[in-house]
């Protein structure tokens, strides 16, 4: 059971590094956006599973707090790709 | 009962971990910015809450479950917020109305 839980982790911690690609690639900033905020949803997700699985429930809030600074991570990008927009606009 | 619980974990973990994966293949592969937010929520939204879902069988307390579910939530009211406000900006791109 444990193992299972740390493959999965493991395993959804490089879907999100192949998400990291679009960052690179990513056209526009919007497209580094969305990478942000699926390392933050990944991030969690896996720190989840690695609290079950070494029986840590202090990950947990780390997780709850990563959950929460993504979400201030995504707006800050956002603000700062609306503000140039306008400058541009 | 233990097996049971077992199962539907690993059950639910495993297709958490699938929705990742289509949410990262999408978010690669699409042309388009407003497709590949559409593939982000599902990364988001389905693969955190059924990992959650696995894991809260294993969860041996209530505060420990509703911990869980307490971090779900709020991914998902971020994801929600953050998705709303880049699809704006994908939109501003360009109208293609």
């Amino acid at each position: 059971m444990a193992d299972f839980l740390l493959g999965a982790a493991g395993f959804v911690l490089a879907m999100v590094a192949l998400g990291l690609v679009r960052t690179l690639h990513g056209p526009s900033t919007v497209d580094r956006i969305m990478a942000a905020q699926l390392l933050g949803t990944g991030g969690t997700a896996g720190l989840l599973l690695l609290a079950q699985e070494m029986n840590l429930p202090a990950a947990v809030d780390v997780a709850l707090i990563l959950a929460l600074l993504a979400a201030f991570v995504s707006i800050a990008l956002f603000t700062d790709a609306a503000q140039s927009d306008a400058n541009r606009g | 009962m233990r097996f049971a619980l077992d199962a539907l974990t690993i059950f639910a973990v495993a297709a958490g971990a699938f929705f990742f994966l289509a949410g990262t293949v999408g978010l690669l592969r699409f042309p388009d910015a407003l497709s590949r937010v559409h593939a982000l929520t599902k990364a988001d939204n389905l693969g955190l809450g059924l990992i959650v879902v696995g894991l809260l069988f294993q969860t041996e307390g209530l505060l420990a479950g509703l911990k869980l579910v307490a971090v779900w939530l709020l991914a998902l009211l971020a994801g929600a917020a953050v998705t709303q406000l880049i699809a704006r900006i994908a939109q501003a791109g360009g109208p293609r109305v």
